[in-house]
């Protein structure tokens, strides 16, 4: 019975993976890194990394998850989740339903159960072609949620972050997200359980401020800009141009903010491991 | 209460004679004694934190400083901490927790200051770090945004049992400046924004953001600032004694529960 319902679970999730692994262009795709032209087929069968130097392009939340969950072991949390209008924002709901027509997804953020290697897990990805990934307070709650259920039955966290900060619309509510994600994450640190935070191309201002940077183990993919504020903003501000390379995963792996960088295809592997290593023990 | 537009708040919050952290630890406390340094880097002048009493009881004092001439608005980076600020504000309160003493903060900030040294010693990580380590301190928190509370620069001090603004501060993500240029590509359209962000201390009570709101003289607080030191006093006299009668194991339960109620349905874990 239940060999059935995996079956289904994998063709659901293989399917919202294919639509998230869409690199755009024609047969030909163009890396915004090297210029240089690669097949579609090849880029996508390569973890929609550049076949040539290596550029890893952004990918959608559900292919994220099915690129490091074993097949058929997703479940998805608070799928239904979806932001509200707190503010009465002007022009917001609309924002709201173009980004879900775009994307397909109900909210920035989507959280499952799963395993990999394995070992039981829960996830958590921002998807940065939802409104910048930006922190609504919906993503705050389906994070907190995430957080509180990997708590409560004891299960290592592992949280994707891909976002430009706060949700402007939803002003200082947005802003409390950062404080309630953290508040959940002292509460889930407290109890000995393991939280692995993955920065992704981008991940700045209140998510990077918040639950992003208070990983037990911190990863990065190559080449993701990471920081606070933007480089616009920082250069406006100095009135200087930034050095090259400044804010990339590589530079925050030398100034002491991450413990590895790691590329899209030893992921899964190097999570298996660090999933292994974290049993109570070690053994398993 | 007086009634100003958000805009016309916001001119108050920022007014350059409005009374700054010193004024109001010269006004509150007795015997205070500066604490300087995040014991990693540097000092941070952009935050000032030390031991005082409070009505006779040693408490520890936190807060964004902001210059009134412009010497001193320069070597405090005009109230806008880098990560140091954040981290030494941190020292001060775990060591609060260590003799026992209530934490009070004071906020009036622009923002953490996004700078280059401060991105390269983690200004974010700062944040997050103090955000996490306030929710579960053991001893009361009071905050009082004073003038203005922009952004995660203003939330790290402000993680707190009990958040009270002066009637005429703001709190808000970002600077209306910055939300009219993010949002519209137009920093022009600020006064636009000021109506629609919900920062005033009216809204933000309503919202359930913030726990009080202390009333201004007319005008604002720098045109009778004895009367609104008197008011603030009481508040924060009432609202300690009313957090000193809690346990020590209560306190972080209950200060988890007000900020996971923000902005969603409120759910409980046992």
């Amino acid at each position: 019975m239940s060999g059935i319902f995996a079956k289904r679970r994998t063709r659901l999730l293989a399917m919202k993976a294919i639509r998230d692994n869409y690199v755009p262009g024609d047969q030909l795709v163009a890396c915004p890194k090297c210029g240089g032209e690669s097949q579609r087929k090849d880029v996508a069968g390569n973890l929609s990394v550049c076949p040539l130097c290596g550029y890893h392009f952004p990918i959608g939340a559900y292919y994220r998850l099915s690129t490091v969950l074993d097949p058929g072991s997703f479940r998805e949390l608070n799928e239904k989740l979806s932001a509200a209008d707190p503010l009465s924002f002007p022009g917001y709901r609309e924002k709201q339903r173009l980004a879900q027509r775009k994307t397909g997804l109900t909210e920035a953020a989507v959280t499952a159960t799963g395993t990999i290697g394995g070992r039981k897990c829960v996830v958590g990805v921002l998807d940065s072609r939802f409104m910048m990934g930006s922190m609504s307070a919906a993503v705050g709650e389906k994070v907190t949620l995430a957080i509180e259920h990997a708590a409560k039955n004891k299960l290592p966290l592992i949280l994707f972050s891909a976002s430009g900060g706060a949700r402007m619309q939803e002003g200082i509510l947005s802003l409390m997200q950062m404080a309630k994600t953290s508040a959940a994450l002292a509460r889930f640190s407290g109890k000995g359980l393991l939280y692995i935070s993955i920065l992704t191309d981008p991940t700045t201002g209140g998510v990077t401020a918040s639950f992003a940077s208070l990983g037990d183990i911190v990863l990065a993919e190559p080449g993701a800009l990471i920081g606070f504020a933007g480089p616009r903003v920082i250069q406006q501000t100095i009135g200087e141009v930034l050095p090259e390379g400044f804010q990339r995963a590589e530079y925050q792996e030398e100034h002491g903010f991450v413990d590895a960088v790691v590329p899209r295809k030893e992921l899964r592997e190097t999570l298996s491991r660090l999933l292994r290593l974290h049993e109570r023990g070690g053994r398993s | 209460m007086n009634q100003l537009t958000a805009a016309e708040r916001v001119s108050v919050a920022r007014h350059p004679q409005r009374p700054n952290i010193t004024d109001y630890i010269g006004a509150l406390f007795t015997d205070f004694f500066e604490q300087k340094g995040d014991r990693l880097c540097r000092e941070d002048p952009a935050i000032l934190g030390g031991v005082a009493l409070y009505h006779g009881r040693p408490v520890t004092v936190i807060g964004t400083r902001k210059g009134k001439t412009a010497e001193e608005s320069i070597r405090c980076n005009f109230g806008m901490p880098g990560p140091e600020g954040y981290r030494k504000a941190l020292r001060l309160m775990k060591q609060a927790e260590k003799f026992r003493r209530p934490v009070f903060t004071f906020i009036d900030t622009s923002g953490a200051y996004p700078g280059l040294e401060a991105e390269a010693r983690g200004q974010g990580e700062a944040i997050a770090r103090n955000l996490m380590e306030m929710s579960r301190l053991t001893v009361p928190i009071l905050a009082v945004i004073t003038g203005e509370g922009n952004s995660g620069g203003a939330l790290a001090l402000a993680v707190a049992d009990r958040v009270l603004m002066l009637e005429n501060s703001v709190y808000a993500i970002l600077s209306p400046e910055g939300f009219a240029s993010i949002l519209w590509r137009d920093a022009g359209r600020h006064r636009e924004a000021c109506e629609i962000m919900k920062l005033t201390a009216p809204d933000l009570l309503a919202l359930g953001v913030v726990d009080d709101v202390i009333p201004e003289p007319e005008g604002g607080a720098h045109l009778a600032p004895e009367a609104a030191f008197r008011e603030l006093d009481r508040a924060l006299g009432r609202h300690l004694a009313a957090l000193l009668k809690e346990s020590v194991g209560s306190l972080p339960i209950s200060r988890y529960q007000k900020f996971r109620k923000m902005g969603g349905a409120p759910k409980e874990e046992p």
